[in-house]
């Protein structure tokens, strides 16, 4: 596997490379002596939506969306569509609201709308939660790509991106800067596009050749396996409608938009760029269908994108393909795993950490505790992903937007749109919803199996977790009516009032 | 009763229960005498007294009521007035009172509120309200008591007082520091604008236009709270005019991540710091001075750095600044120390470092989210 490992080697480091050059490069950006003006320009709606679109553009959306259409056929087709529309309920129900709330992070929005220290704890304990979950994927996902492209022990991706996002982390070197994370966006689009545009040549050149057995329902939309499948595809969609919006590095950045409407227009701007992005894994997944059949029949259709230019093209420029494409993915999995384990490890710095690191200035101690808390928020999921776990990329995925939108899509929706919301609603809410999801997601992870219907419930909880968190959070609010925030009115109305006007205050 | 022996006697768990219920009543009155604190704290109170019905009163009117007998409720209020009107009859002031039936008349059968004891509520020996407690029949005792809880109250009103007044100083001296854009810099920034009036007139158009803008945001009014891109706005309009009075001899390099322009920040807490090092860099000698203005993005918090090369300063005297010592020549910074860690806490205060010839360099840590901070 030594000269198969050489294209993969050059695209990895050539990624890493980029990227500090790039986060160099957009400080001296803002670095200047004579135009003052520079230093107030805010990030734009289009670099900030590259941004988002950079770091929640992961390896489930890069590798693993093209292996599930390749297995799965059209029904998984929902996996992409799910995650676009879900910034649409971002777009049309919170984005304005929760950045004219002010908060940072998700816990920030319970402390600011219910002002309960109690909330924002179980709020915390959520977005470690879902980040490990969300993590565990992604160093998966570096396993699969190493395996792949160098032919390294699947043990080794995860180690070794663990210890890469590790420092990064902790050194600050690529700390959530919007260029860096703006340029992953643009760096995964080019390296799906210009491959499948050589690949689509190749297969016209070839004379447009089908898919083996184009009758077997590939292509059907929606889940064979009667009511069962029905339900597993309604639940998916509640899942990944309702989560994006509960998952901790997307909420983190939409503060750097300076205002409500900005962070509209940049919601608007992400919708644009996925839908853009999601266009490309199908075709890979259609070409594997008549090139990749070897993959399905091994188990190792996660690595299709990977694989599939050496399948189609021979000698350099299959090897240069493969080249790109790993530093897509490789870029896919970095841009995610640094994301999340900097939203991670700032929430357990400040509810945490920061607690047992002891008295030693407060510069020194806040740098220490946010060590440990990175440490912390990269050790676990590695931990986990080493264990050799057989859920699969996009499901584990899956299981993540389960459980954000089985209790911070109903903490955020009820927060922004119901004053009757009560920090001990707010908490039954969060206990049944994350109790429900997360129970099921554990017992993925642990590697329960079940069949038929518990099977699917299991697989799948959003359907029935999301509405138990929404019914538990209204009733239980409902019954302690008299302790509604006193000042969740004023609240509400500086949630829902556009920047242009001035309310009040005089001039 | 052995295991309960550890709670101590009778009299000891009494003790315990009023301090309790003291402690339960005091979170509301340290908010000062309004109908919704006196709601909060009335029925501890009553708890405390034992009595059938208890009332808290302003000088002219009921603010709450908690007991049987609701229906006495507005007469409470005229009853305060007994206490607290200029009536001619001195000697009724500010002394506790009973209340005889005749003055409470009632209809009720079986109404327990009969006779009452009235104890004023004396903040800075001024009649604010009252505390009326009613029974069937007044006892010693219970005169007694309704005087002490008045006692009690009125200390934590008192308390009250002395934070509201505490805000109020803090919001004097954001007021001053407003007001306090040097005379100099005024003269001074005309002075250049003046110079340039007839070799670049497009030129002195321009940065009297700035020297509008600085001075609205400087005078403004409203709100204690701004984005960090405003007040980076007034800085760079603050360095341009001082630019065009010193030239090249006024370096300044900009370093700002575009993350952190949003985070909200106290009114003018960056400015002073600005305004300290441009005096510090210039004042050491003819030469360059050099001014960095930095400010960086550190997960859920934001750090800016304020540094000069100037003459620097004896870390002594800094630490005293700090400490509020108004005599000393930094003028802002104790002010903006003081006004961050009241924002944020005390983990958020000034670093400030620096020695004698070898420049200054003043750190703010700001988090990006507080608890009730908001620019609007």
């Amino acid at each position: 596997m030594t000269g198969d490992a050489v294209p993969g080697l050059v695209a990895v480091v050539a990624v890493t490379v980029a990227t500090l050059a790039i986060g160099t490069w957009g400080l001296r950006f803002s670095r200047t002596t004579s135009d003052f003006f520079v230093a107030s320009r805010t990030v734009n709606p289009r670099l900030n939506a590259s941004a988002i679109g950079g770091e929640y553009l992961s390896a489930a959306s890069f590798l693993g969306i093209a292996g599930l259409l390749l297995v799965g056929g059209a029904q998984m087709l929902w996996y992409p569509v799910g995650w676009t529309a879900g910034y649409l309920v971002l777009l049309v129900l919170v984005a304005a609201p929760l950045r004219r709330s002010g908060a940072y992070t998700l816990p920030d929005f319970a402390e600011a709308r219910l002002g309960s220290p109690t909330v924002r704890a179980a709020c915390s304990v959520l977005v470690v939660g879902v980040g490990w979950l969300y993590l565990l994927p992604q160093f998966q996902g570096a396993g699969l790509t190493l395996e792949s492209a160098i032919g390294a022990p699947r043990w080794v991706g995860p180690l070794i991106v663990g210890s890469v996002v590790l420092v990064n982390v902790m050194s600050g070197g690529m700390r959530s800067i919007t260029f860096v994370q703006a340029f992953q966006y643009w760096l995964k689009l080019t390296a799906l596009l210009v491959p499948a545009m050589v690949l689509l040549a190749v297969w016209a050149g070839d004379g447009r050749p089908g898919g083996s057995g184009s009758g077997d329902g590939w292509s059907v939309p929606v889940e064979g396996g009667g009511a069962i499948g029905l339900y597993g595809t309604y639940s998916l969609m509640i899942a990944l409608f309702l989560g994006t919006m509960g998952l901790p590095h997307v909420v983190v950045r939409f503060y750097t938009n300076p205002d409500g409407r900005a962070a509209r227009r940049t919601t608007l701007v992400v919708l644009a760029l996925l839908g853009l992005f999601y266009l490309w894994p199908p075709v890979f997944a259609a070409l594997g269908r008549v090139y990749g059949g070897d993959l399905v029949a091994d188990g190792h259709a996660d690595v299709l994108v990977l694989e599939l230019p050496r399948l189609m093209v021979d000698g350099i420029g299959g090897e240069l393909l493969t080249g790109l494409v790993t530093a897509g993915a490789f870029a896919a999995f970095l841009s995610t795993a640094s994301g999340l384990a900097i939203a991670v490890s700032g929430v357990l710095t400040q509810d945490v950490t920061s607690r047992f690191v002891g008295e030693r200035g407060p510069t020194a101690s806040v740098a220490a505790a946010f060590r440990l808390a990175a440490a912390l928020a990269v050790t676990v999921p590695v931990l986990v992903a080493l264990l050799d776990t057989n859920v699969g990329v996009a499901q584990s995925v899956g299981l993540a937007f389960a459980v954000a939108a089985s209790t911070f899509c109903p903490l955020l929706m009820l927060g922004i749109w119901w004053r009757g919301l009560t920090s001990a609603g707010a908490l039954a809410g969060l206990a049944a919803g994350g109790l429900g999801a997360g129970g099921a997601a554990v017992l993925n992870v642990v590697g329960v199996e079940a069949s038929g219907w518990l099977g699917a419930l299991l697989v799948q909880p959003a359907a029935w977790s999301v509405p138990i968190a929404f019914a538990t959070m209204i009733l239980v609010s409902l019954a302690t009516a008299s302790q509604t925030p006193a000042h969740a009115r004023r609240f509400l109305v500086r949630l829902h009032t556009p920047e242009v006007l001035e309310v009040g205050h005089g001039g | 009763m052995r295991r309960r022996r550890h709670l101590g006697s009778e009299a000891d768990r009494a003790t315990f229960r009023a301090l309790h219920q003291a402690s339960l009543a005091s979170p509301a009155l340290r908010e000062g005498l309004t109908a919704d604190s006196a709601d909060r704290a009335i029925k501890h109170l009553r708890t405390l007294l034992g009595t059938p019905a208890l009332a808290i009163t302003d000088t002219a009117s009921t603010l709450a009521w908690d007991g049987t007998g609701a229906h006495h409720q507005a007469q409470a209020g005229a009853l305060a007035t007994m206490l607290t009107a200029p009536t001619g009859d001195d000697s009724a002031r500010g002394w506790t009172r009973t209340v005889e039936p005749d003055q409470i008349p009632c209809r009720t059968a079986g109404c327990p509120v009969r006779m009452g004891v009235i104890s004023p509520l004396v903040v800075d020996g001024r009649v604010v309200g009252t505390v009326q407690a009613f029974a069937p029949t007044t006892t010693a005792g219970l005169i007694r008591a309704t005087e002490e809880v008045a006692q009690w109250v009125s200390g934590q009103l008192e308390l009250a007082e002395l934070d509201a007044s505490r805000n109020r100083a803090m919001e004097a001296e954001v007021r001053a520091l407003r007001a306090q854009i040097s005379p100099h810099f005024i003269y001074n920034s005309l002075g250049a604008i003046a110079s340039f009036v007839r070799t670049d007139p497009d030129r002195a158009r321009e940065l009297l236009m700035e020297f509008a803008d600085f001075t609205r945001y400087s005078f403004r009014r409203h709100g204690e709270f701004t984005t960090l891109a405003e007040e980076l706005r007034s800085i760079e309009r603050y360095l341009l005019l001082e630019q065009a009075r010193f030239g090249d001899r006024l370096q300044v390099t900009l370093n700002i991540a575009p993350e952190v322009l949003p985070v909200v920040v106290p009114f003018l807490c960056i400015q002073p710091l600005v305004e300290n090092a441009v005096r510090h860099g210039l004042e050491s000698s003819a030469s360059v001075g050099h001014l960095r203005i930095v400010a960086h993005d550190r997960g859920h918090e934001c750090v800016v750095e304020v540094e000069d090369d100037g003459v620097g300063e004896d870390p002594e005297k800094v630490r005293r600044a700090l400490a509020g010592d108004a005599a000393l020549d930094s003028v802002g910074l104790g002010n903006v120390d003081a006004r961050l860690r009241a924002t944020f806490g005390d983990d958020y205060g000034l670093v400030v470092e620096t020695a004698p010839g070898a420049g200054t360099k003043v750190i703010v840590r700001v988090p990006k989210f507080a608890p009730g901070v908001s620019a609007q």
